[in-house]
């Protein structure tokens, strides 16, 4: 007990050196916590994906389309529940800078397919009978302040022009993952239109979405599909709604490995600075070490002390550090809201922030504990005066 | 006749002890065939100019350094044949420690650092508040108990040391330059407080130092030279 309370307050006797030291390791485990959000919300859209949904795209690369006179052929494999299909459409709201994900989608079925995304019926009515309608999800509703029965123009970046829109439903995410900044409007409305203007274009779909019946069909639908347009002109490659998002995160790997190796390196940095606060302490405590073991306290004593002594200091800074995250994981979120639609912080993240610090205080630990240990009683005292 | 004869029984042995100390490849001789014995209750003060080993075979005696040949018996026990855990356990039960600059914990109030070597006891907390409040009293300080050392004067934060060094009720106290620090009316205070603890308490008390008016209030002076003892057992001639 005597120990705890020396070592308590051995760790805030210097107020000055503890309390930089702290906001140095808060500092460190903010910027942790905010690293390691970034790459949870690179791979949030991988995290959200339903194992039973299927995404078949043009085997080649996803730039190219598929034919619309797939959708009937796909339906008729077995295991299929239901099938929708849509288009990157890429369209720009005003300035290039106002960027958000936008799809042309078969309504009714894609609706179907995502659960998730949550209409009033009244809302889903008006969205499914209006041709020139579109729903957009709450926070991008809410960043331009939109409302229902609103007009919004897009320019097209791969379908050119103006195209005009009323928004019909704005949905709400059913769970913290759902993404809530994307923009759906009907395919029809886009086909018609490239009809007319682009003939060789129509009738072309850039994925189709595949609802299983089972999950365990998954991967025998995938087959089935595939191999139903194998040697046909557009070639097919279906894969889990997981695997294609994961595809995507794999074309920016390098950025997320950047991103956990700085993360790291910011853990190393403090574990630096803490070992050279921990060493300093040492350094002038040496004369009192020498004493209680003068008195008969042991070397278990000694190294309870000075890790003890580090782990608090670790740990005080990683609170600190732990609560500053959350309202600047908000803030942050809220200024890149196009970039990451779910920038939450994870259980994972808290546990990771508390993993660091306690590496951090033990290791920073290690070679003051070895010093004080390892110094004679005779020398030690003689350092005192 | 029965208490004159338990008070000339020696408490401390010391038989050709030999000391050096090594810095890198060089070997410094400290202590050369050092022999001799303290009788128990005896107040003794080990005198000797800068560098003659005084402090040495006080750190000897006192279990906190070890000997490179002979042995030290306090007690019925070698301690040069313990190891570092058994010396530590020795020294908490048998040694009462003063030093020159006190050497408190400054983050411990005046009361738990008399408390503070009563945790290796199995002393309950009650006890050992009770214990460390009544070795206060016995140096005065009971109004000061629960000040930091830096809150007490020097002569203060000594006698919190003495306190710290009898609230075990060790075999032996060893004092290093205890008033070497302080001035001339502190020292005159602590002096005075040892002899009482020598005499109306019986206590067995080492005492190195350079003040010949600190070894004045010892019954027994010993001189070493050069790591060498140059003088007989003899009574204090000052």
């Amino acid at each position: 007990m005597m120990i705890l309370k020396i070592l308590f307050r051995n760790a805030f006797h210097n107020k000055l050196r503890s309390g930089l030291t702290i906001l140095g390791i808060a500092v460190a485990i903010l910027a942790f916590g905010l690293l390691r959000t970034v790459i949870s919300s690179w791979y949030a859209g991988v995290e959200a994906a339903s194992t039973s949904r299927l995404v078949t795209r043009n085997a080649i690369s996803i730039i190219f389309t598929l034919p619309l006179s797939y959708n009937e052929k796909i339906r008729q494999i077995e295991g299929v529940k239901i099938v929708s299909y849509g288009n990157w459409f890429g369209g720009v709201y005003i300035d290039e800078k106002n960027f958000f994900p936008n799809f042309c989608v078969e309504p009714r079925t894609y609706l179907e397919i995502y659960p998730e995304f949550v209409l009033s019926p009244a809302e889903k009515k008006a969205f499914l009978a209006d041709r020139k309608g579109f729903v957009a999800g709450r926070k991008l509703a809410a960043k331009y302040g939109w409302k229902i029965g609103d007009g919004v123009t897009l320019k097209g970046t791969i379908y050119p022009g103006n195209w005009d829109f009323v928004l019909r439903g704005i949905y709400k995410g059913r769970d913290d993952t759902t993404d809530e900044t994307q923009f759906y409007f009907h395919w029809d409305y886009l086909n018609e239109t490239i009809k007319k203007v682009s003939p060789p274009r129509a009738d072309q779909v850039g994925f189709y979405m595949i609802a299983v019946t089972r999950p365990d069909l998954s991967a025998d639908v995938a087959l089935a599909v595939d191999k139903t347009f194998k040697n046909s002109l557009a070639e097919t490659l279906t894969e889990t709604e997981k695997a294609f998002n994961q595809g995507f995160i794999a074309m920016s790997g390098a950025i997320v490995t950047a991103i956990q190796m700085v993360s790291f390196v910011v853990i190393i940095i403090i574990m630096a600075v803490v070992a050279n606060t921990m060493a300093m302490t040492t350094r002038e405590r040496i004369g009192d070490y020498a004493i209680m073991k003068t008195l008969g306290f042991g070397g278990r004593d000694i190294t309870v002390l000075i890790f003890g002594e580090s782990l608090v200091i670790s740990l005080t800074g990683c609170l600190t550090g732990m609560i500053l995250t959350f309202p600047a994981a908000a803030a942050f979120g809220q200024a890149l809201a196009n970039f990451f639609p779910i920038f939450i912080v994870s259980t994972e993240t808290l546990y990771l922030d508390i993993l660091a610090a306690i590496l951090i205080g033990c290791l920073a630990a290690i070679i003051p504990t070895r010093q004080a240990i390892r110094i004679g009683i005779a020398d030690g005292l003689r350092r005192i005066g | 006749m029965n208490i004159m004869a338990e008070q000339k029984q020696n408490i401390v042995e010391i038989r050709h002890l030999y000391k050096s100390y090594h810095r890198g490849s060089l070997v410094v001789p400290v202590l050369y065939d050092i022999t001799f014995d303290i009788v128990a209750g005896e107040f003794l003060a080990l005198m000797g100019p800068s560098g003659s080993g005084k402090t040495t075979l006080l750190n000897l005696l006192a279990g906190i350094d070890k000997a490179d040949e002979g042995s030290i018996r306090v007690g019925d026990m070698d301690i040069t044949t313990l190891s570092e855990t058994e010396l530590a356990h020795w020294r908490a039960n048998h040694v009462g420690f003063i030093f020159q600059f006190y050497n408190l914990i400054p983050v411990l109030k005046a009361v738990e650092n008399v408390e503070l070597p009563l945790h290796l006891t199995s002393l309950s907390k009650r006890e050992r508040r009770e214990h460390a409040e009544m070795a206060l009293h016995m140096v005065g300080l009971d109004h000061r108990m629960d000040h930091y050392p830096q809150e007490l004067s020097g002569g203060e934060q000594q006698r919190v040391a003495i306190a710290r060094a009898i609230v075990t009720d060790p075999t032996i106290l060893v004092a290093d330059e205890p008033t070497g620090d302080l001035d001339r009316v502190s020292a005159e205070e602590i002096l005075a407080m040892m002899e009482r603890l020598n005499t109306e308490m019986g206590k067995t008390i080492i005492m190195v130092t350079h003040d010949p008016r600190a070894a004045q209030r010892a019954k027994i002076l010993r001189h070493l030279d050069k790591g060498y003892l140059t003088d007989d057992d003899s009574q204090n001639p000052l």
